[in-house]
């Protein structure tokens, strides 16, 4: 039996601790936001947050992450987050979304970037190319990506 | 992803060449009304409520005595509840294109809907969802606008004359002296009444054979720029795709397949696979092809996976052929210079004495699609009956094909098409590949006991390897010219596998031998004396329609070599193209001007370093022109900035012409980048996920701006025509700068 804290809430789950925090959201807690793009770090789709850092999930196993909190696109976007809101609003007031199946990794990304900054600092255009170079997108959306975290960071200012 | 169907009497020609499997598809859709098995009619208003709640097709479902067709009816289409909510069915998978919010609102439009209160959802495989020009359940070709553009306009005006009647039988009042504002009818005393008051007495009045549709020049939705409805659920993480599929008791499954396309097993050691903890069954199932492999079933994808990484399997495979691109392509070169049919002829015997002349060669390597979404197909078995719930383009022929692999009638399948995480062309497979595939593991899974539905997932290892890919091409030009570029004589070859020999698309689309897929947008717009050979050598590697078909080759080797001529001729590639295009095709013109009007081409200054590059290409009607600024950097291709001139006649949402420009152009892009390519060594593909197979970055996005030529003509589709000419508009601007052509994709420097 392993323990996560998911979004604020202990989930014990009586799964392989080897299993990878993905499928454990998605399979076993239904919390489907979070996305299979790849399986191995390569594509960003599965992005989470566990102790406010990004990572991948469909790399890190349960076990890894036992006792400490993880935060998925449900709860960024759901309404308690400050920089999640405004990277959810930011991406919906530039229609952000093709297929939008990238894009709460995209999101998660970019919030936990913008957390990251100093307060008061406005990131450059190369600064949010590199914080969101491991996150693909098919359609290529990367554009309004772009000016999308660039505007949740002057609303965040 | 299908060659254009552009009129109703093409779909009437076609239809009647139409092979058996779709014929039986197209007598179901025949009938004055809604044939009596329809899913609908079972569903009950496809589930959206019924009678009780006051929802508007609820009644009219049964309409009889009606010469309309189910896809002329508003019943299946539009659907408004008590509270005036208002739910549109598009009758095509969204993968990303926009078409969930471009269809509500053309609807709206004419509905005079309080576009605040609509909402959007997709069909299935009933008859009233296949496309009304072309005749069967399609997402292919950039047709979703252009066919069904007057189809919901239609609908929405049905329904909007519905809604009047009701109401003036309500005020006693004539029909005429009402008028509508947004989701209200308003009587001539002032008398106002919501859509949701008035739907249900609406349901029950006949549907209006015909309607008459709003003039344009009054249009308040069609034009403007309108945020995607999906825009929320796709940034909260709230939006479902099939592979969100939760049905009580939902197994998993994942495939072993062979190494080589279609070998079957030898022996198989499976205990250990039996072992992992959450593993349900394991079983040997044929697949694709005459393939064979091992399926195994889980609680979830993980324990599935682990599953199938324990398996020990020893594969036959020499029965089959292997597969190696180095040595193809030798063989296709030798096949170029074979004699073979003919699409164009023209007499060659300039060659020998023009003044000028290029020899080419040029070369295109498989590509997968690689949704983002890997596929996925959730089956749920009934005693006699079926459902399927995937992100289909082609959810009729699904349904046909999970009918045959479940021992099922066409009419006891349903497919409930699913919003899907991309596809551009995969998701719309002739032989229902892995529709099929998980069908066959859904029906031996039952048949093993277990009674639940079943998930087949694909790993994007999987994805990569499991074939049906843009076929690799060669093509070989030998031009003769003048000193003025005049073009005396054109020798062209084309060689690749055909996508549409042995599928249902056959009869239609191969003619003398030649896909039409392959020779797309080889000569229009310019008039050119070329002779143009095609070979389609059979090949054990499965091919299938990428984001614009064939004009992902050909757009690139006519607009790089046109640019060639251009080039050896001292002239501005633009002067040359309009010069060549003349006054035939006036909207590649005003498509070209407008990019290099808003470019600044010409009169701008550009950096130290940097090209200007020019393309223009047509394709599923639409034209797109790209004016581009590139450079060397550090010896690696730069594309800085991207102005497209794009001309798809009226615009329906401009945000989302601009997002699928930019998004095409991306795609295009990435063709060019090291490492887009999917290369075969002794039958085995060699790459297996985003570490080795290239997709572009967001590093690699240059600005690019659109702009759309005005019109009032009926809209063309957008989902694919913005990807053809990005990569040669680059490459002629890497020519300009280094002198040599770029001849191969991915690119190939140095």
């Amino acid at each position: 039996m392993t323990t996560l804290q998911v979004n604020g809430r202990a989930q014990a789950l009586d799964i392989d601790p080897g299993t990878p925090i993905l499928w454990a959201l998605r399979d076993t807690l239904g919390l489907t936001g979070t996305k299979f793009g790849c399986g191995a770090a390569q594509c960003g789709a599965c992005t989470v947050h566990l102790n406010g850092q990004a990572i991948r999930s469909c790399v890190t196993p349960v076990s890894a992450a036992a006792g400490q909190p993880v935060t998925t696109i449900e709860a960024v976007t759901g309404g308690g987050d400050r920089v999640g809101n405004a990277v959810r609003d930011a991406w919906i007031r530039h229609d952000v979304a093709q297929c939008g199946y990238c894009q709460s990794g995209q999101i998660m990304s970019a919030t936990a970037f913008l957390k990251s900054l100093p307060a008061g600092t406005q990131p450059s255009a190369a600064d949010i190319d590199a914080a969101m170079a491991g996150n693909l997108c098919r359609c290529g959306t990367y554009a309004r990506i772009r000016a999308a975290v660039a505007d949740a960071a002057r609303a965040l200012a | 992803m299908l060659p254009r169907i552009d009129t109703p009497d093409d779909a009437a020609t076609f239809r009647h060449e139409l092979p058996a499997a779709l014929q039986r598809l197209l007598d179901r859709h025949a009938g004055p009304a809604l044939p009596r098995r329809s899913f609908l009619k079972l569903a009950g208003a496809g589930g959206l409520g019924g009678l009780a709640l006051g929802v508007f097709p609820a009644g009219a479902l049964a309409q009889a005595g009606t010469a309309l067709k189910p896809t002329q009816q508003p019943a299946a289409f539009v659907a408004i509840a008590a509270d005036g909510t208002v739910t549109v069915t598009v009758n095509r998978l969204d993968f990303g294109q926009g078409v969930q919010t471009a269809l509500p609102l053309v609807l709206a439009e004419e509905l005079d809907a309080d576009w605040s209160r609509v909402s959007s959802r997709h069909g299935s495989n009933d008859p009233a969802y296949a496309d009304p020009l072309f005749g069967m359940h399609l997402t292919g070709g950039s047709n979703s606008i252009k066919n069904s553009f007057t189809q919901y306009r239609e609908l929405g005006a049905r329904a909007r004359a519905m809604l009047l009647a009701a109401a003036a039988q309500r005020w006693r009042v004539d029909v005429a002296t009402l008028r509508t504002e947004p989701g209200v009818v308003v009587g001539p005393a002032g008398q106002r009444a919501g859509y949701g008051e008035l739907a249900e007495a609406a349901a029950r009045l006949p549907v209006p054979a015909s309607v008459a549709l709003k003039d344009p020049k009054d249009f308040r939705l069609i034009g403007r720029p309108t945020t995607r409805l999906d825009a929320r659920a796709k940034s909260t993480g709230t939006q479902d795709y099939g592979i969100d599929m939760k049905l009580p008791g939902q197994l998993t499954a994942v495939i072993a397949r062979p190494p080589v396309f279609g070998a079957k097993l030898d022996k198989v050691d499976d205990a250990a696979a039996r072992a992992v903890r959450g593993v349900r069954a394991v079983l040997r199932v044929p697949l694709d092809r005459g393939a064979e492999g091992v399926a195994v079933i889980a609680d979830g994808y993980w324990p599935a996976r682990q599953g199938r990484d324990a398996l020990k399997l020893q594969w036959a495979t020499d029965g089959v052929e292997k597969v190696d691109s180095a040595r193809q392509l030798a063989q296709y070169r030798a096949l170029a210079e074979q004699p073979g049919p003919r699409h164009f002829d023209a007499d060659l015997a300039p060659l020998a004495t023009a003044p000028q002349r290029i020899e080419a060669e040029f070369s295109f390597p498989y590509l997968a699609h690689a949704p983002m979404e890997p596929l996925n197909c959730t089956v749920r078995l009934g005693a006699d009956r079926a459902e399927l719930w995937l992100g289909s383009q082609m959810p009729g022929l699904d349904g046909l094909a999970a009918a045959r692999a479940l021992g099922l009638k066409p009419e006891q399948v349903q497919v409930h098409v699913q919003m899907a995480g991309g596809g551009f062309g995969r998701r719309a497979v002739p032989t229902s590949e892995y529709v099929v595939e998980a069908c066959t593991i859904a029906r031996a899974a039952r048949a093993a006991g277990l009674d639940a539905p079943v998930r087949t997932l694909w790993s994007r290892e999987d994805d990569l390897h499991g074939g049906y890919y843009r076929p690799m091409h060669l093509h070989r030009a030998r031009i003769g010219f003048d000193a003025q570029g005049k073009v005396l004589a054109w020798d062209h070859a084309i060689v690749g596998q055909s996508i549409l020999a042995g599928s249902p698309f056959e009869a239609m689309m191969v003619k003398n031998g030649i896909d039409a897929t392959a020779v797309e947008g080889m000569r229009t717009p310019y008039p050119l004396p070329m002779r143009l050979t095609v070979h389609h050598p059979q090949v054990n590697v499965p091919v299938l329609w990428w984001r614009s078909v064939g004009s992902t080759h050909t757009a690139y080797v006519m607009e790089t070599l046109i640019d060639e001529i251009a080039r050896a001729t001292q002239q501005d590639p633009v002067a040359y193209r309009l010069a060549l295009i003349g006054d035939q095709h006036p909207r590649h013109k005003a498509a070209l001007q407008l990019a290099v009007e808003r470019s600044g081409y010409g009169k701008a200054a550009l950096p130290a370093g940097r090209a200007w590059g020019v393309a223009v290409h047509e394709s599923f009607d639409t034209v797109v022109a790209y004016v581009v600024e590139a450079s060397l950097q550090a010896g690696k291709p730069v594309l800085h900035k991207v102005t497209a001139g794009v001309h798809c006649n009226r615009v329906v949402n401009p945000r989302t012409v601009e997002a699928q420009v930019q998004g095409a152009a991306l795609m295009g892009l990435g063709m060019c980048l090291p490492g887009a390519a999917i290369t075969l060594k002794d039958g085995v593909v060699e790459q297996h996920n985003f570490g080795d197979y290239t997709v572009a970055r967001i590093g690699d996005m240059p600005e690019i701006a659109v702009h759309t030529v005005p019109s009032n003509d009926p809209p063309t589709g957008m989902g694919e025509p913005g990807l053809p000419p990005l990569a040669p508009a680059f490459a002629n601007a890497l020519a300009r700068l280094t002198g040599k052509p770029l001849r191969q994709l991915p690119f190939a420097l140095g």
